[in-house]
């Protein structure tokens, strides 16, 4: 499986714009950065082909185009992260409960941490 | 929450978030960065969760994470790309080596061959004009030339630059005339290719250093070409 094939789904390509660029800075936020590096050294370390990793990014990205979703290259990084969250679930590196119990428990950790001090995640139950 | 620890904080003159946002509603809205309160929006959450357990059970090493976000952030990239196009203009035999086997080339330059194992040179000559697009992701060889810039990713670029790749070099404002043949390379998971653009005319005397300062990110994807000597990058 390659990224090959093209659909043509809008009638008035002339209309879109290309975004120019303007040189800004590659991620736009940090969790843009570590969701990327996550991805790419779980690859390296042999947890998943790029093949595989090309396909389930290629699926997001079609599901939101399906979806309607504005395709501007400004949510790539959203999709990069559900393609990321899906194979860590594919591969049975974390499971959904877990993922979500701990998201939860990183709000948890915002909430009860006094502006200025480092957020970290308490080892015991809270 | 308990409502005591919060008043403490809101009295302390602590931005709390409000418990609507807390109950994980995406925050998709990018315009709010700046007064966001303390609580990460939920792309940022989901990649700490995520990070923090992989780490956990020591599927990644956070050190190594550092180092290739620090990497990528500071776009060096580009630069990477830029020094072994200019390799290949001062060095002809490397040139070669370089169109033949890229791989091997890319290593004999001492780049780490992450992921170059799936890179391809193509050459632009006075009769080819080379273009690179990924039309169903990205790919991209990111190894040497960094990450993507926005407009790669776009679904604009990605389908336009099929159907209509000199409209979309015009959109660049690269100038390829008629009689120039364009040719589109659709990168993959296998295949990422890089274009090597023309060596500009004036810059027969110049020194690799130099020669690299002429090359810009958009002619190793083909939607530009190389400086001119005396232009600025």
């Amino acid at each position: 499986m390659t990224c090959g094939t093209i659909t043509l789904n809008t009638p008035d390509l002339a209309a879109l714009k290309l975004p120019t660029d303007d040189n800004g800075p590659i991620f736009a936020e940090p969790w843009e950065a570590q969701a990327f590096a996550m991805a790419v050294k779980l690859h390296e370390a042999g947890h998943f082909a790029w093949t595989e990793w090309a396909s389930a990014l290629a699926e997001e990205l079609k599901g939101a185009a399906d979806r309607g979703e504005p395709d501007d290259g400004t949510h790539y990084y959203h999709h990069w992260l559900a393609a990321l969250e899906r194979l860590v679930m594919e591969k049975s590196l974390a499971g959904q409960a877990e993922l979500a119990e701990r998201k939860a428990a990183w709000v948890d950790a915002y909430l009860h941490t006094p502006h200025g001090q480092p957020v970290e995640l308490s080892s015991g139950p809270t | 929450m308990d409502p005591t620890r919060r008043n403490v904080i809101a009295a302390a003159g602590v931005a709390v978030a409000p418990s609507l946002s807390v109950a994980g509603e995406p925050a998709h809205d990018h315009g709010h960065d700046h007064d966001h309160s303390d609580v990460p929006s939920d792309p940022a959450l989901r990649v700490k969760a995520l990070e923090s357990l992989l780490v956990e059970k020591g599927l990644v090493d956070p050190a190594a994470l550092d180092v290739l976000v620090d990497r990528f952030e500071h776009r060096v990239g580009p630069r990477d790309g830029a020094r072994v196009v200019a390799r290949a203009w001062a060095d002809p035999a490397f040139k070669q080596r370089l169109l033949s086997d890229t791989p091997t080339a890319l290593v004999e330059m001492g780049y780490n061959a992450d992921q170059g194992e799936h890179m391809m040179v193509v050459e632009n000559t006075p009769q080819v004009h080379n273009l690179v697009v990924c039309t169903l992701c990205s790919c991209y060889p990111w190894a040497i030339l960094g990450l993507p810039p926005v407009w790669y990713k776009s679904a604009p670029y990605r389908s336009r630059a099929i159907i209509d790749p000199r409209g979309v070099l015009k959109e660049f404002g690269t100038d390829v005339s008629p009689d120039i043949e364009v040719r589109v390379w659709d990168s993959t998971a296998e295949v990422r290719y890089i274009v090597l653009p023309e060596r500009p005319i004036g810059a027969e005397n110049l020194n690799e250093s130099e020669l690299a300062a002429l090359v810009t990110r958009n002619s190793m994807i083909g939607v530009g070409k190389a400086l001119a000597p005396g232009a600025t990058a």
